[in-house]
């Protein structure tokens, strides 16, 4: 006796606990190459999987083992040219195989790295991990929430001025081409015999009175057959889809003076990841703009943004005035959402701080949606925390905060995100 | 070797369809399978195949990675380990690297078969002969299978070591339970008995007796250790009494036993491990011979249906493409060469085992007198019945095969500058190359001789291992590792001396314990 059985809808994911644990266990080295990942991506394709490597050694399972050495004697196939007795010199690099015990003795590791995806879910809760933002906001920006009618197809019912009129009635004519079509058949039929019978019979043949008859019969027949009829009646079907809303553009500001080392970009890095993700999750088109300034502003690319390291001192005001400037010519705030994230280290030539905190209340914010300002530095605020910090009284939609490692980047945000909760 | 291939030219035959013909199509239907399943069935019966009753499942190739990261266990527990087999299986497949295996076959019974929804008929035809019936019967048959393995139970204990463990996982803690199967797993090979037989496994039994035992076995345990002033002066005028008083070659049996400080949830895990350990064991003992008669039987039994007229040419040539490439043996100077292919050696040893039956040569009839003209089912099953890879090697292995595979002895001495050809295939070597390949699957020479020599009951509690060399043959770099796990497991320092073969001891490696850990 044997069974057959279909297993093929069970049990899927039957490993997704053993990937969780492995995931969990080598969380450290998958945390460093999320950070390598960010580092290395470019912000507006963060939200992707990404392939992570461990090195070999690190998931090895040890077990006891020989190792080259000692005395080997092994059976091979496929001798072309040897005797016995004859010498041969040891293959270089065990590539040949011979002479070398079987798979498994060798304790050379072939393969450098263990190589794996992540899912674009997972790459995500690792780079949140450190920002350690509250779950609301996690579930905010892994799943959309706003909505846009979409068509889709046709259904029976709706409401009249859905109805879709060339589906109607082609539906129509079908049903009456199919209830109608024996009669139609039997009535053609009927008039040629007719015909044919004139010809030979007179009026009042018994015959020619019965078609006539049925002729008059079917006629009256094919005209009760509804023109249209309810059934045939099909409406525009229209669905609702995710959908980001409008446009936005995000101008990233760097201070990249010489004080601005490495470490403190990357912060600033993550920061403007952040806002960008919360920016897709609300918007359908996001242009990004990066603006980076040391005495002079200058607008460049994200490479450049990043990459490039200039040294000297630094005007903040320099780069806020070509933020107006840009913003002017090619983003009006009448079709545009702007966002604005800037971050620095908080140095800014003295006088120079009051100018900044004038264009920003007077030129920047009323043009704005939000302004977010974080201050990487581990010593005393200077002069332009000071001043920055009248902003928020003439206009809420400013953010600022001191920045000392990743935890910190989130609470600039908060206001922001609790907005968007309350709306959506 | 020579390529497999359809002996000559067969007459035409008439192509009326018979009622058990199968329909030349690459689709298959479950009607199709249970029509191909019944027509094997009947010709393996008529072979006198004896199996377990079959369970044919088919599953996606998603299942299929599953049940290779979980030692193709239909339930297993969680470990990292098996996500990292699945997360490489998944890549190489997905990158096109390697096919997957187009079957995997349980020792149960009955009989579980995987049939990979992907497969075209005639593959899960090719399947159902070879895991269905030839898997299947040698489990059923071969006396390692037999003594060690039991076949009715195994599903149920892997339910109970699954539940087990999850509820040890939700009690003592996950990390807590992934260490303890981390170090169990390093010696997962050192977990078997190699010549003493096992007690059957029983479900009800097992888990009547697992409380009971972990009640007894800290009892016994604490008696190990007792240090009662009396005692004392019982043993002190004898020099210091050996424990263990011999060897012991299941480490995992000894730590279970006897080691000092795990908990009895804890003793229960290592138990679960040496116990599928044990399972296994005679499959990596067999698989020369394993795959060998499975694929035997596929070649016999599809080959007849083919003379029936119950398949077709189609079905024939595709069959014959994927299992030439089965038995292909690429020679050693090939690239894709990585060792012996047991599914060749083992085909070409049981064809010519059927051979020296049915048409003996002259030196057919010198070396095996015995069987030469026999009946070569009957000679093919005694030989499935009671050998494993290495015996049924020395038995069986006939000058023409290693004529045939051009086979050739190298021996490498680390001592010598060069390698030298030790034997080749001609008169003076082929007792010789018979003798070195069956050694070559000798499990005792292919893993290391770790046993347990010695604890210090009266000292510090050391746990001493001794490593015999074999031909002076060194232990890997991972030894070391090993040997932390070891230690975690003993609670107590461990040492590990190698020694050759007269006593002499070597090297020693040590780990000590920390104290920190010894409460696992």
């Amino acid at each position: 006796m044997a069974y057959l059985i279909d297993r093929r809808l069970q049990g899927k994911n039957k490993s997704a606990i053993n990937r969780e644990r492995f995931l969990r266990r080598y969380k450290g080295q998958i945390k460093e190459a999320v950070a390598r990942a960010v580092k290395g991506r470019s912000i507006t394709d963060i939200e992707s999987g990404e392939k992570v490597s461990i090195p070999v050694k690190d998931i090895g399972e040890p077990g006891f083992g020989h190792a080259r050495g000692g005395v080997w004697e092994t059976i091979n196939p496929g001798n072309k040219e040897y005797q016995k007795g004859d010498r041969v010199a040891r293959p270089k690099g065990g590539g040949g195989g011979s002479g070398k015990g079987k798979g498994g003795n060798s304790e050379e590791i072939t393969e450098d790295d263990f190589i794996f995806e992540l899912s674009r879910e997972e790459f995500m809760n690792y780079f949140f991990d450190d920002l350690e933002l509250p779950n609301m906001v996690k579930t905010q920006l892994t799943a959309s929430t706003e909505f846009r009618n979409q068509r889709a197809g046709y259904k029976m019912s709706g409401n009249a001025s859905n109805i879709h009129i060339l589906r109607s009635l082609r539906g129509a004519l079908g049903r009456r081409i199919a209830v109608g079509g024996k009669s139609t058949r039997r009535l053609r039929e009927a008039e040629k015999e007719l015909d044919v019978l004139l010809l030979v019979e007179s009026e009042d043949h018994p015959r020619v009175q019965a078609l006539k008859r049925e002729i008059h019969h079917l006629r009256a027949k094919l005209y009760a057959i509804p023109f249209i009829d309810p059934f045939d009646l099909r409406y525009s079907n229209r669905i609702k889809v995710p959908k980001p809303s409008s446009q936005a553009v995000m101008f990233c500001l760097l201070d990249v003076s010489g004080s601005m080392d490495q470490a403190k970009k990357d912060m600033a890095k993550r920061f403007f990841i952040l806002l960008y993700l919360f920016l897709t999750r609300a918007y359908e088109k996001i242009d990004v703009v990066f603006i980076r300034h040391h005495t002079q502003a200058a607008e460049v690319d994200e490479n450049d943004f990043f990459n490039s390291r200039e040294s000297g001192g630094t005007v903040v005001s320099s780069a806020l005035n070509l933020l107006t400037k840009v913003m002017q010519e090619r983003y009006p705030s009448s079709d545009w959402n702007v966002y604005v994230a800037q971050a620095s280290d908080g140095d800014n030539w003295d006088n120079d701080s009051v100018t900044c905190r004038e264009l920003l209340i007077n030129t920047i914010m009323p043009a704005v949606q939000y302004f977010a300002y974080i201050e990487i530095t581990e010593g005393e605020p200077q002069n332009l925390w000071e001043e920055y910090t009248q902003v928020p009284d003439c206009h809420p939609h400013f953010a600022m905060q001191k920045i000392e490692s990743p935890a910190d980047i989130y609470p600039v945000f908060r206001e922001l995100f609790k907005k968007q909760q309350s709306t959506s | 070797m020579k390529p497999i291939s359809k002996p000559a030219k067969k007459p035409l035959r008439k192509k009326a369809s018979k009622p058990g013909r199968l329909p030349e199509q690459s689709e298959w239907t479950f009607e199709l399978i249970e029509q191909a399943h019944g027509e094997i069935r009947r010709v393996a019966e008529s072979f006198g195949l004896d199996t377990y009753p079959n369970q044919l499942e088919i599953i996606t190739a998603e299942q299929m990675m599953d049940a290779y990261a979980s030692v193709g266990m239909p339930v297993s527990y969680h470990h990292w380990s098996f996500g990292k087999h699945f997360l490489s299986t998944e890549k190489s497949y997905k990158r096109g690297q390697m096919g997957l295996a187009y079957e995997i076959v349980i020792n149960s019974n009955p009989c579980i078969a995987y049939l990979m929804e992907e497969n075209s008929l005639t593959m899960q035809a090719l399947v159902i002969a070879h895991a269905a019936y030839g898997h299947n019967s040698f489990f059923k048959g071969n006396y390692l299978f037999r003594a060690w393995t039991d076949a009715e139970a195994i599903i149920d204990y892997m339910v109970f070591a699954k539940k087990f463990i999850a509820d040890c996982e939700l009690r003592h803690g996950v990390d807590a339970v992934e260490l303890l199967l981390d170090s169990c797993h390093a010696l997962q090979n050192y977990g078997v008995d190699r010549y003493k037989r096992p007690p059957k496994l029983s479900l009800t039994e097992e888990r009547e007796r697992q409380k009971e035992r972990a009640d007894y076995l800290q009892s016994q345990v604490n008696d190990l250790w007792r240090t009662l002033p009396r005692r004392e002066e019982e043993v002190a005028d004898d020099s210091p009494q050996r424990f263990p008083p011999e060897p012991q070659e299941n480490l995992l049996y000894f730590i279970e036993k006897y080691a000092p400080l795990l908990e009895p949830w804890q003793r229960e895990i290592v138990r679960i491990v040496r116990k599928i350990s044990q399972y296994f064991y005679p499959q990596r003992q067999t698989q020369v011979m394993n795959e060998g008669w499975a694929t035997f039987w596929h070649y016999t039994i599809l080959n007849r249906l083919y003379d029936e007229g119950v398949v077709g040419n189609g079905f024939m040539m595709e069959f014959l493409q994927s299992h030439t490439n089965v038995v292909y043996q690429p020679p050693i100077t090939s690239k894709y060469y990585s060792g012996i292919n047991p599914y060749a050696l083992g085909f070409a040893m049981m064809r010519d085992i059927r051979r020296i039956c049915e048409a003996p040569t002259d030196e057919d009839r010198t070396w095996f007198p015995d069987i030469a003209g026999s009946d070569w089912q009957k000679t093919l099953d005694f030989a499935m019945r009671n050998f494993k890879d290495e015996s049924f090697i020395a038995q069986y292995l006939s000058p023409k095969l290693i004529r045939d595979f051009h086979f050739f002895a190298v021996l490498d001495d680390d001592k010598e500058e060069k390698l030298s050809i030790s034997a080749i295939h001609d008169e003076s070597g082929y007792r010789y190359i018979r003798q070195r390949l069956a050694d070559q699957y000798n499990m005792g020479n292919r893993e290391p001789n770790i046993q347990v020599w010695s604890v210090d009951s009266h000292g510090n509690r050391a746990l001493t291992l001794q490593h015999t060399q074999f031909q002076r043959r060194p232990l890997n770099q991972q030894a070391e590792e090993v040997l932390k796990h070891v230690t975690r497991l003993w609670g107590f320092d461990v040492i590990l001396q190698t020694v050759d073969p007269e006593g002499q001891v070597l090297e020693t490696l040590e780990c000590k314990s920390d104290k920190q850990h010894r409460k696992m």
